[in-house]
């Protein structure tokens, strides 16, 4: 279980609260206007921002002052996932030894497969700069693959791709996160992807991040805010 | 974001060192003076005369490198790069050269006032506050222009082609686009103009044309070396530090706003600016500049070919510890300059021009006095002071790219849990390979170029370049001293061509 | 630091040992370049002495004050009048000891303490080919045309540019101001040292560089050149005198005094001329170099002791500064 417990953050004028659970292995859409916070509270779950108040726990522990790369968080954020001057291979290579080792050959095996997985195979010694936007997007979901952390969070990764390709994206990390078992939390503004993808919703709105609600269930009868979001 | 403890740590300890290194020596000279001196009325004029010569030489050569800048940004043409290369070349002459090959330029015997006597018209006198401005116009004008280049190439390819796609006219453009940037860096480049024009002595008294340009350097000079009042000099030299720090913080202020982020390393291709008029303004402001900016140095090495034959043993033998001290300095300088390469760490950094060299030296002979002989550590003081003095121009260089490199992978390293080391060797150090090729090669020319603290520390046997200069024209070889001049130019030159260079190849995406 | 200067002093302990019979000369830097005096004084005098003579370049006397009595120097060469009194206070010197019965200098020189080892006077020099009818006496270059120009040194940085502001006191007393008020526009520039405002005469910026009397020595011996002359005015040229000095707590009294006898013998002399282009101080002026005897000099040279320059020295500097101001 991952709890939040009366987290609360402030900074200047803007408030963020949280009081909500999510469980393992289920995959959750965190949706809202712009601005509501919900990169806000995904930084805060991946250590990036230390809340004012509250505690977080996963499986019981507390990590509310943990640091993001000791946290059971893997993140895709919304741009430089990857290197720009690495390989590919390097860059994968990082989640396996972040100290910036030579990887074993077990260890190199890994990464090819990773990408391979994620239908990249035989690129790795190419840099990010050299591959289409949906490729860059599959070599970084191929790191968190690697890093085979229990929670992922994607802070909208895919923005910048076409319909079609986000959809294939989307699937592809449905097919990663049951492989790991792990906990999705994926920010979208597009409630299309919610729907899609997600069983469970988190709606940010006016300074709350309410508890996850079935996302059907959301849909068919949304609270005020999310009608006026949805510009019902 | 938390802050990474390691990182803080390690800016704190480079902070610290320069601190030390600066207010060490001027204490030292303090405590042997026991007390501060006082100012006379001719002090007060050199300080007024200071910070105007100051602001004007600051301000012109900011405003000239705009334009030039601008059109050395948009514009391809053959010998571009070798030209951008060339134009750093009179920021890393000593004074004394340069001085020589402006008068050569613009003197009473010079070519320009020879063309005007030519067509009949009267010449002009380049002796004067104007005189003074000339010069550090010519010094300063190159660096100022490679950080406003630096700035206009960080610029995304996206936004010039966004601008160009809403038919943005040239004023909106350069309104939403160049001025933001300007705002950004030009603060940082007039303060480190501003700060090295206030040490100003010898260029500001042979051009100035007598006691009216009389400095605060000339007045802690006098007082160090004729006087021997260091009270006087101490407080001089704080009242300089002070000016500088207070330009800096002004500079700091003014010079906020958000980077770019990361465009792609791209050359950036503009679709304004292509008819006719604005071509021929750019080509103008190119030529121009050029022609300002390498005549006085083509004067250097025309003076000093034939002197180059004359050149002794001593003067190799001073060439060679000039590149070894040079390369030690630039190390370590770049080794500073990595962990300072914030606000602070850019403020901090300024103290080390800041500074009179005079009153360091002395400080630091008072330092190191009672445990050295001060002449076997000519050398490494000689490496240790220039790695201070170039620290601000390495840190004005590294810290714009080095914020947004942190700005856009820190996260990223978080995430992964990359070690500082790991950071360093595999992303700082890479993503920052064009400035820091700059840096180096800035660092290492001025390093060969600089006289230093040498007064104190000279060392007989190994003199360095510009030493070798000084000496040969105390003893009436002014060809050779213009033969030395010009192996002078050729290593630091050469230095800074190679690491700039070296940054520039093969930094790919 | 305990342990730092416990090493330094190991440090020490062990150099000081290897340099036994070592000579230690403070010397201008100018002194110790490969053009200058130095090399030879150091070859001829290590030849007669059988030690080991090592020069240390550098400011001197400001050195030499912030050492105090721990300096290792043992004798300084290359003091100027300006500093003596200021030197003379500070009890770092001891008398040289030295008989100044040989002494050849243009004035009086009985001081125990620092000994003269060459000479000059200051003057202004010019090129025949470019000014054929210099001005005659100092009164004649304050009315000379404003084109005519003229390159002097800062007397706030510069020894001889003190000596320019002393000579000109000298001549002119009371009113000097006046004296600078008229010179003034004719100065092209005033340059922090010597090398600069000679470099730019060289180059052809200047009509006139105030320099010494000796300078034209150079052109004729080193490069053939006699188109190089000082102006001798009948007011008065003012004298200029290089001096060395045993320093009082030296560890080595009897080289460094073999070394201050060594300054007056007939074989230093000869060699100083041409080595620091100046007048010898010990030698008659039929022994003295070829390029020298043919040098025309001061029928009357000007001389402020040092307790007259240190009077006078803020006066003559402020006047300088004043009649230039405006």
């Amino acid at each position: 279980m991952l709890i939040l417990e009366a987290l609360r953050y402030t900074e200047g004028d803007y408030s963020l609260s949280a009081d909500l659970t999510l469980a393992p292995g289920r995959r959750v859409a965190i949706i809202g206007p712009s601005g509501a916070g919900k990169s806000t509270l995904l930084d805060l779950i991946a250590g990036f921002l230390a809340p004012r108040a509250g505690r977080l726990l996963w499986q019981g522990q507390g990590i509310t002052t943990t640091p993001p790369d000791r946290r059971p968080v893997a993140m895709l954020f919304q741009e430089n996932n990857l290197f720009p001057h690495l390989s590919l291979a390097r860059n994968l290579g990082l989640a396996l030894r972040p100290g910036g080792g030579r990887l074993s050959t077990e260890e190199a095996q890994k990464v090819e497969q990773a990408l391979d997985r994620v239908g990249l195979g035989g690129l790795s010694a190419r840099k990010p700069g050299a591959l289409s936007g949906g490729q860059q997007s599959r070599a970084a979901l191929a790191r968190v693959l690697l890093q085979a952390r229990p929670i992922l969070a994607l802070d909208e990764p895919f923005a910048a791709l076409g319909p079609a390709l986000k959809a294939q994206m989307l699937d592809l990390v449905q097919e990663v996160a049951s492989e790991l078992g792990a906990l999705v939390l994926l920010v979208s503004h597009d409630p299309q992807d919610a729907r899609r993808f997600a069983e469970e919703t988190v709606l940010v709105a006016d300074g709350v991040a309410h508890a996850p609600v079935e996302t059907q269930a959301l849909f068919n009868a949304p609270p005020e805010a999310l009608r006026a979001y949805l510009g019902q | 974001m938390a802050p990474r403890p390691l990182a803080v740590s390690a800016a704190l300890i480079a902070a610290g060192l320069v601190l030390a290194l600066v207010l060490g020596p001027v204490a030292a000279v303090l405590a042997r003076a026991g007390g501060w001196g006082t100012l006379g009325p001719g002090d007060w004029q050199a300080l007024r005369f200071t910070l105007w010569q100051s602001l004007l030489s600051a301000a012109f050569s900011v405003s000239l490198a705009i334009p030039v800048a601008r059109a050395l940004a948009r514009r391809r043409f053959p010998g571009r790069g070798l030209l951008i290369s060339l134009l750093g070349a009179p920021f890393i002459l000593p004074t004394i050269v340069a001085v020589l090959g402006l008068i050569a330029v613009f003197g009473q015997n010079g070519m320009v006032n020879g063309a005007l006597r030519g067509l009949g018209l009267s010449g002009f006198s380049i002796y004067g506050l104007h005189g003074v401005v000339l010069a550090h116009v010519f010094f300063n004008l190159p660096l100022a222009v490679r950080l406003l280049l630096q700035g206009w190439l960080a610029i995304p390819a996206e936004r010039f082609r966004l601008s160009a796609s809403l038919g943005l006219s040239p004023f909106a453009m350069f309104r939403t686009l160049e001025l933001p940037m300007l705002l950004r860096i030009a603060p940082g480049a007039f303060a480190v103009i501003f700060v090295i024009c206030l040490s100003s002595f010898a260029v500001a008294l042979t051009l100035g044309g007598g006691p009216r340009a009389t400095t605060v350097e000339l007045a802690i000079y006098q007082a160090v070396r004729f006087e021997f009042d260091l009270g006087r000099a101490a407080l001089l030299s704080v009242i300089q530090l002070g000016l500088a720090l207070l330009a800096g913080l002004v500079a700091l202020r003014l010079g906020t706003g958000g980077g770019f982020g990361s465009g792609l390393d791209r050359i950036v291709t503009r679709w304004d600016g292509r008819t006719g008029v604005p071509r021929l303004m750019d080509a103008a402001w190119v030529v121009l500049a050029a022609l300002f900016l390498l005549t006085p140095l083509g004067m250097v090495v025309a003076r000093g070919l034939p002197g180059l034959a004359q050149l002794g043993t001593g003067s190799w033998e001073a060439a060679w510890n000039s590149l070894t001290v040079a390369l030690a300095s630039t190390l370590l300088c770049l080794a500073w300059a990595l962990p300072l390469s914030t606000r602070w760490g850019e403020w901090v950094g300024l103290v080390g021009i800041a500074v009179s060299p005079l009153v360091l030296g002395t400080g630091l002979f008072l330092i190191v006095r009672p445990f050295a002989n001060p002449l076997s550590l000519a050398l490494p003081v000689t490496t240790l002071v220039n790695a201070l003095v170039a620290l601000p121009f390495a840190l004005r260089i590294l810290r714009p790219e080095a914020e947004a490199v942190r700005a856009d992978y820190a996260r990223l390293a978080m995430a992964l849990g990359m070690s500082p080391l790991a950071w360093l060797r595999l992303v700082l150090l890479p993503r920052l390979r064009r400035p820091l090729g700059f840096a180096a090669g800035l660092t290492a020319a001025l390093s060969i170029g600089d006289l230093g603290v040498i007064a104190l520390f000279a060392d007989p046997e190994r003199a360095t370049l510009p030493l070798q200069v000084y000496r040969l024209m105390g003893s009436y070889q002014m060809e050779a001293a213009a033969g030395a001049a010009l192996l002078l130019l050729i290593f630091s030159f050469g230095a800074f061509w190679l690491c700039d260079r070296g940054g520039r190849t093969h930094a790919d995406t | 630091m305990k342990a730092i200067s416990f090493a330094a002093g190991c440090l020490f302990a062990s150099t000081a040992l290897a340099q036994e019979n070592v000579l230690t000369v403070y010397a201008g830097d100018y002194v110790v370049s490969e053009w200058g005096p130095g090399p030879k004084i150091e070859e001829l005098f290590e030849a007669r002495c059988g030690c080991d003579l090592q020069f240390q370049p550098g400011d001197l006397l400001p050195r030499l004050l912030l050492e105090g009595d721990r300096t290792e120097a043992d004798v300084v060469f290359g003091l100027n009048t300006d500093v003596t009194k200021k030197a003379r206070e500070s009890g770092l010197f001891a008398p040289h000891g030295v008989d100044l019965s040989p002494l050849t200098l243009p004035i009086d020189w009985t001081d125990d303490t620092f000994l003269p080892y060459n000479y000059g006077e200051t003057a202004f020099v010019y090129d025949t080919t470019r000014l054929p009818e210099p001005p005659a006496s100092f009164d004649a270059l304050l009315d000379a045309p404003d084109d005519l120009k003229i390159v002097i040194q800062d007397p706030r940085s510069s020894i001889s540019g003190l000596a320019l502001a002393l000579w000109v006191q000298s001549i002119y007393g009371d009113e000097a101001e006046d004296a600078w008020r008229k010179l003034a526009p004719k100065i092209l520039t005033v340059t922090k040292g010597w090398s600069e405002s000679y470099g730019l005469f060289t180059d052809g910026e200047a009509d006139m560089v105030l320099s010494y009397t000796t300078s034209p020595a150079y052109h004729i011996i080193a490069e053939d050149d006699h188109t190089k002359k000082a102006l001798i005015f009948p007011e008065g040229n003012y004298f200029m005198v290089e001096l060395a000095a045993k320093v009082a707590t030296t560890d080595q009294p009897e080289l460094a005094q073999e070394f201050m006898e060594f300054i007056l013998t007939p074989e230093f002399q000869q060699m100083i001329a041409t080595g620091n282009w100046s007048f010898p101080a010990a030698l008659p002026h039929d022994q003295w170099p070829e390029g020298f005897k043919e040098l025309e000099l001061p029928s009357k040279v000007l001389f402020y002791s040092e307790d007259e320059a240190a009077a006078l020295r803020d006066e003559a500097i402020e006047a300088w500064r004043r009649g230039l101001s405006q």
